[in-house]
């Protein structure tokens, strides 16, 4: 019998270079996450995870036909789904 | 034809930063800019004019925005610009857009559209489009969206010719017919629908990019990259500005030399070769540095270097609350704090930006380097401490060293209380490396050097001629009899900055300075190294070096008896030098870069605050571990 895993949401954050997700959700009442939108980080917005700066941290993401880098305390707030 | 002549069209520009607008706006009108700032912020106002055949329009450059749901005050100057408010109203709007990101760019269309003017999309870089392998659907996307669109390859001057023709008749420009919708979601829906029919073929990633991004971006090829770049640009900033700058000052000497041999001696001529022209002199000897900082600084920024050198540092930059981009300004700062100042511009958050601009006069310019080796140079012990290691270097290194880390935990405090997060989250673009045109990076620097003269020029010149006032007024004559430096001893003592100097005795004696210290002070605030001129004429000793030297090593207090230049005060000095912001040119391009009197009062006070604390300190250690006599 298959047990259910429990589904852990993942952020932005989460991802490994290299890897894809799908934007799932951004709390559009704070102005980061407001600033998220404008940025282009709308849900449903596929993402592709570049490379991560030499000391770790920022990270660079590409989408909509651009590139842009966030640190994780940004990252951690867009919600993601596997594509 | 339209009314044209009496209120010349007015054309607003607006796009993301990287859109390619500052490079639209360059190539409609030429070299004519007039850079201001908007009335009670920082926001540069830039406004050019340009001829459209039978009509002039004036066109506004608004700073580059992600949204018109504004955020940060270079949205919100957009937004208020748009509203009629602290500029006239625009009477129709020119979006422009990166065509190979057009899907990101439609959500700043989305939001203009909604505004209600007259609007028209200009696509720059469809060059880049085509080398890329994408394509779209112009005439579609004119139908989708309900507007004119226009493509244009900006720095190469093409389409040009279609967009003027465009832009000389906004009244006849086509309206959407149903507005964009306004939700963030709702407006990604409404891109995606669009782009679906306008995109025939997707533009691939930069391969120029993603090749040059492996090795510039590699943890460690990146890393050593980073520091060599740096390097070069401080040597750049720091040396090679040199000997520009020593032709100046020899320049500036020579005029007042010759000045002096045609205008009878007497006041006219002190004032016209010590105030005027020595004034000017101090203006133009900024322009080496100046020039040289901002040629690199665009050109890092237009190759699209910047963005990746923030990227690389921008974690030990977080750590203390401040951005991968103030490395740069800082490292500059370590030159000279003006143009460390003045790279301060690239820093999009204003916070992190006026943090950076507070705490770069700490930076240990080069202006400190005649004063710490005339103090070092006569009262530290050349003796060596290990090897070729001497103890005058060692004292050099950690003056250097407590500027550096004083600014560093300056910055910290500052974000931490006064400056705290304004709740926007760090993000920076990396844009497709390009080669900038270099028509384009000439007059990025003719604006940014022109400005510089004009805007902080005028203000050091008039200080200049203020302390030459100081120095020289009232005027009294020596006794017969005397010396040409004894002579210029006795007009010195009696001058109001010699009395100055007697007044403050008071408040700096805790330091263990003296009123002739104190006249230095206040003559170093022309900029720090003319206390060594200074307090040359003040000990009437000549100007060499090894003069000077002789001279304060055996000054004596006649009150005391005791030596005015002990271990103790020396040390005390060379602190005070280390944080007070004695520069009255570091003061007017604040004033300048943040538009009020407010933020150089502020540095100027904290920064006293700073070096009096640590002065009194040093003093009284020194004094107590027996160096005091």
């Amino acid at each position: 019998m298959a047990a259910t895993l429990p589904v852990i949401p993942l952020s932005l954050a989460d991802l490994a270079p290299g890897s894809a997700a799908r934007v799932a959700a951004v709390d559009p009442q704070s102005p980061i996450g407001r600033r998220l939108l404008d940025l282009g980080f709308v849900p449903g917005t596929e993402v592709r995870v570049v490379r991560r700066a030499p000391l770790g941290d920022p990270v660079e993401y590409e989408l909509r036909g651009y590139r842009v880098c966030l640190r994780r305390s940004e990252a951690l707030r867009i919600r993601v789904e596997l594509a | 034809m339209t009314n044209a002549g009496a209120f010349p069209l007015r054309l607003g520009l607006i796009g993301s930063p990287n859109s390619g607008k500052t490079t639209l706006f360059n190539a409609l009108t030429g070299l004519r800019a007039r850079v201001g700032n908007y009335p009670g912020v920082t926001v540069e106002r830039r406004e050019g004019t340009v001829s459209l055949g039978a009509r002039t329009a004036v066109v506004v450059d608004l700073p580059g925005i992600y949204s018109l749901d504004p955020l940060s005050p270079d949205e919100e100057v957009v937004d208020r610009v748009l509203a009629g408010e602290l500029a006239p109203r625009p009477d129709a709007l020119v979006l422009v857009a990166d065509a190979c990101s057009l899907e990101r760019s439609l959500l700043v269309v989305a939001q203009a559209l909604r505004r209600g003017l007259p609007t028209c999309l200009v696509l720059t870089m469809t060059d880049e489009l085509r080398a890329r392998g994408g394509e779209l659907d112009l005439p579609h996307l004119e139908r989708a969206l309900g507007i004119p669109v226009c493509g244009v390859v900006g720095h190469r001057g093409l389409g040009l010719g279609a967009l003027r023709q465009l832009l000389a008749e906004p009244e006849r420009w086509s309206r959407p017919p149903i507005l964009p919708p306004e939700t963030a979601a709702e407006r990604s829906a409404w891109a995606e629908s669009i782009l679906a029919h306008v995109v025939r073929r997707r533009p691939g990633a930069s391969r120029l990019t993603d090749a040059i991004d492996r090795i510039v971006l590699h943890p460690i090829a990146g890393t050593l990259l980073f520091a060599v770049v740096m390097v070069t640009f401080f040597q750049l900033i720091f040396a090679w500005a040199q000997p520009a700058m020593n032709a100046i000052d020899a320049g500036v000497g020579e005029a007042a030399r010759l000045l002096r041999l045609v205008l009878p001696a007497g006041l006219v001529a002190d004032f016209v070769t010590d105030g005027l022209v020595a004034g000017v002199g101090s203006v133009v000897i900024f322009l080496p540095q100046i020039v040289l900082l901002f040629t690199l600084l665009y050109l890092l920024e237009d190759l699209g270097y910047m963005a990746r050198a923030a990227f690389v540092i921008d974690r030990l930059m977080g750590r203390i609350g401040l951005e991968g981009r103030a490395f740069v300004s800082l490292l500059s700062a370590y030159a000279c704090a003006v143009p460390g100042i003045m790279a301060t511009r690239t820093i999009a958050s204003p916070r992190n930006r006026l943090a950076t601009i507070l705490v770069a006069p700490l930076m240990t310019c080069s202006a400190r380097l005649p004063v710490y080796a005339l103090l070092i140079g006569a009262f530290v012990p050349a003796h060596s401490v290990a090897g070729p290691l001497g103890l005058q270097g060692l004292v050099l290194l950690g003056l250097y060293l407590a500027g550096g880390v004083a600014a560093l935990l300056v910055a910290a405090v500052l974000k931490r209380t006064l400056l705290r997060g304004e709740g926007l989250p760090f993000y920076m673009e990396l844009p497709p490396y390009r080669v900038p045109p270099l028509r384009l990076l000439a007059s990025q620097v003719w604006g940014s050097a022109s400005a510089f003269l004009r805007r902080a020029g005028t203000i050091i010149l008039a200080v200049s001629v203020a302390l030459w006032t100081l120095l020289s007024f009232p005027r009294s004559e020596a006794p017969p009899g005397q010396g040409r430096e004894q002579a210029a001893r006795f007009a010195l003592e009696r001058s109001f900055a010699g009395r100055v100097g007697h007044a403050i005795e008071p408040a700096i004696a805790p330091l263990g300075f003296d009123w002739k210290i104190g006249v230095g002070l206040v003559a170093s605030l022309a900029a720090r190294e003319v206390i060594v001129s200074t307090l040359a004429q003040v000990y009437a000793a000549s100007e060499d070096e090894t003069g000077l030297r002789a001279a304060i090593r055996a000054d004596v207090d006649p009150r005391t008896g005791r030596r005015v230049f002990t271990p103790a005060t020396v040390a005390s000095l060379l602190v005070f030098f280390v944080f007070a912001l004695q520069c009255m040119s570091t003061l007017a391009v604040m004033r300048r870069e943040t538009n009020s009197w407010r933020w150089p009062a502020f540095a100027f006070g904290y920064l006293l605050a700073l070096a009096w604390c640590a002065s009194f300190a040093t003093w009284h250690v020194a004094a107590a571990l027996g160096l005091g006599a």
